[in-house]
């Protein structure tokens, strides 16, 4: 470990404290707490929300993916981004004009019941809880490999740090640091890829050519295939990735930073420009490392290729660029995790704790201390998950919460602002049957079992050969929100004229 | 607030209903658009090897088509805000008929 990793974390580290000190002063009201007191420009916004999505999957593992797997890699860079479309097309600005905190705030604007909310708090604390597993045993091992400590020590300080910046600053210090990360991330890979590109003396037909025999997949390296086999599996995969960014809870929950649907339009604009950027840059992170570190150091630093991002900035620039590397993958995972807690700690504390439990009456100094309790609880739980998923696939728990938050989150958010005849029983059918079918396929899925010794977490027989039963649950989670609706029959239109007048016009009594 | 405000009666209002019609005439064929792109890609390449033949250079249609997916999502990016705007004009102005004048009465 040399001096300039330990000085560039403890500059990146420092620069987020100060920002958390600053948000701290400034985080009096639940609602600042929440949601940063609505008060985040667009522009702001769009980088925190491209903050809180290059995930370490993202910066990390998709570089390496590239790198172990050529094309097949770039396919999570295309569903990730085209996400987005989704995201602005149906559900950003709906969902600013009808919520308030949280997800299950925009359902309930329909729905009054408490079950409704209960779920959706359930949904959102499942999804969170797997999503940060994946950030912390990424982060854990990062750590480990920089510093040489052990995996639990390093799991504990980021578990740590990412507690303090939310107990303390909120959401305006998590959204500060992941505007922070966002800059620095894009910088660190435009750096890479400008260096890569260099080296291929600013020719991407040299680049393309050079890769035909640059791996030991020679040619098969630029198709399809190397990676991905099974077509139906492929395409349950890219279903999972499109159309669970539209359902995950901590992006969602960045549109409720913003003052009207209007802001969380640029937002989103602001977000898929840089996102879509940074995925296309990362086709130089990928095949840069493969070119310039090569598979064998890329697989012994890491067998999931992990590490083909901060290797490749070693093999270009030192221990510098390294460093800096590491400090922003840092950061990243930082932030993300921060982000996380925050909205599980909302769902807790806004939904369970003072609407379900108090039934709407508590004080403004009781519910900030309700959600500062549940930050803890997340995270404490978190860290004990992530300190027995050490030896699980990150890929695998990232795709899982991508699967229930398509299943389980958007059929219902799609109807509420869509289908008139939706009830209470369909939102209620529908968040359940999303959530126990994606859970279900992924337990009895080949990433639980796998007849080889050492490939799952259980030796046998999968019973459905789908890594990501996204083809099955989506489809599912819409099931049941319809049949649950038609069975029930009732109806409110009374309610529904309301719900669809604020959704598309953006008025607020 | 002395009356209620009557949702039901702005549903139906002959402007709710222009904005309506007018955004899922643009929203709709969209969404299929670029899902139908999105999917072609992993099925062209899934059950095909017709993107296997190479476009320029060494570069295969695959990238070709995959970095076309980049350059949708950023041009149907520029074609929603524009159109976005002219939506917001119609939701301003069912705003103000119906909800500024009782404002201003109560």
């Amino acid at each position: 470990m040399s001096p300039t990793v330990i000085i560039l974390f403890l500059i990146i580290v420092g620069m987020t404290l100060v920002v958390t000190y600053y948000a701290a002063k400034r985080t009096k009201t639940t609602s600042e707490f929440y949601t940063a007191g609505g008060g985040l420009t667009g522009w702001q916004n769009g980088l925190a929300i491209a903050g809180d999505y290059l995930s370490a999957a993202s910066f990390l593992g998709i570089a390496g993916m590239i790198a172990l797997s050529g094309f097949d890699g770039f396919f999570y860079s295309i569903g990730f981004l085209i996400a987005y479309l989704v995201v602005m097309f149906i559900v950003a600005e709906p969902l600013r004009n009808l919520g308030k905190y949280t997800l299950a705030d925009m359902i309930n604007s329909r729905f009054d019941a408490k079950k409704v909310r209960g779920v959706a708090a359930l949904n959102t604390i499942t999804i969170v809880i797997f999503y940060m597993i994946a950030q912390l045993v990424g982060a854990g091992a990062l750590i480990q490999l920089l510093f040489g400590i052990d995996y639990w020590i390093a799991v504990l300080i980021v578990g740590i740090m990412m507690t303090v910046y939310v107990l303390f600053g909120g959401m305006t210090a998590t959204s500060w640091v992941q505007i922070i990360k966002a800059v620095l991330l894009m910088i660190g890979t435009i750096i890479i890829s400008f260096i890569v590109l260099a080296k291929f003396h600013f020719n991407i037909f040299d680049m393309f050519s050079e890769m035909k025999t640059a791996t030991p997949l020679g040619a098969d390296y630029l198709k399809p295939g190397v990676k991905y086999k099974v077509p139906l599996d492929t395409i349950s995969l890219m279903l999972a990735l499109v159309l669970g960014t539209a359902g995950l809870p901590h992006i969602l929950m960045r549109f409720f930073t913003v003052k009207d649907a209007k802001t969380a339009r640029s937002s989103v604009v602001t977000a898929t420009w840089i996102i879509g950027i940074f995925y296309v840059l990362t086709i130089f992170l990928g095949f840069g490392a493969a070119y310039f570190v090569g598979f064998d150091t890329i697989k012994t630093a890491n067998a999931a290729g992990n590490m083909a991002a901060p290797l490749l900035a070693g093999a270009l620039g030192g221990d510098f660029l390294m460093s800096f590397v590491s400090a922003v993958a840092f950061a990243t995972i930082l932030a993300v995790v921060a982000g996380l807690v925050l909205s599980g700690a909302s769902a807790f504390a806004h939904d369970i704790y003072a609407q379900i439990i108090k039934k709407g009456k508590v004080t403004e100094k009781k519910q900030m201390l309700a959600a500062k309790y549940a930050s803890i609880g997340v995270a404490v739980l978190s860290i004990l998950l992530a300190l027995f998923a050490q030896k699980m696939n990150v890929a695998f728990l990232v795709s899982l919460a991508f699967c229930v938050a398509a299943s389980a989150n958007l059929p219902v958010i799609i109807f509420t602002i869509y289908w008139k005849k939706f009830n209470t029983a369909g939102a209620i059918t529908g968040m359940l049957s999303g959530l126990l079918s994606s859970l279900i396929l992924v337990i009895v899925s080949p990433n639980v079992f796998s007849p080889i010794e050492g490939a799952a977490i259980f030796v046998g027989e999968p019973l459905i050969s789908l890594t990501n039963p996204a083809i099955i649950s989506v489809p599912l989670g819409f099931i049941g929100a319809y049949v649950g609706t038609v069975i029930s029959k009732k109806q409110d239109m009374k309610r529904y004229a309301e719900v669809i007048v604020k959704a598309n016009t953006g008025y607020k009594e | 607030m002395e009356k209620r405000i009557d949702y039901e009666k702005i549903a139906e209002s002959s402007g709710f209903k222009h904005l309506m019609s007018s955004k899922k005439k643009f929203i709709v064929p969209l969404t299929i658009f670029f899902l139908v792109f999105y999917f072609a890609l992993p099925i062209l390449t899934s059950y095909t090897t017709v993107l296997n033949n190479n476009a320029f250079g060494d570069i295969s249609w695959a990238w070709v088509f995959a970095f076309a997916q980049f350059i949708m999502t950023w041009v149907l990016c520029i074609v929603y805000v524009k159109k976005a705007s002219f939506f917001d004009k119609l939701a301003n102005r069912i705003i103000e008929e119906n909800f500024e004048k009782g404002e201003k009465g109560a």
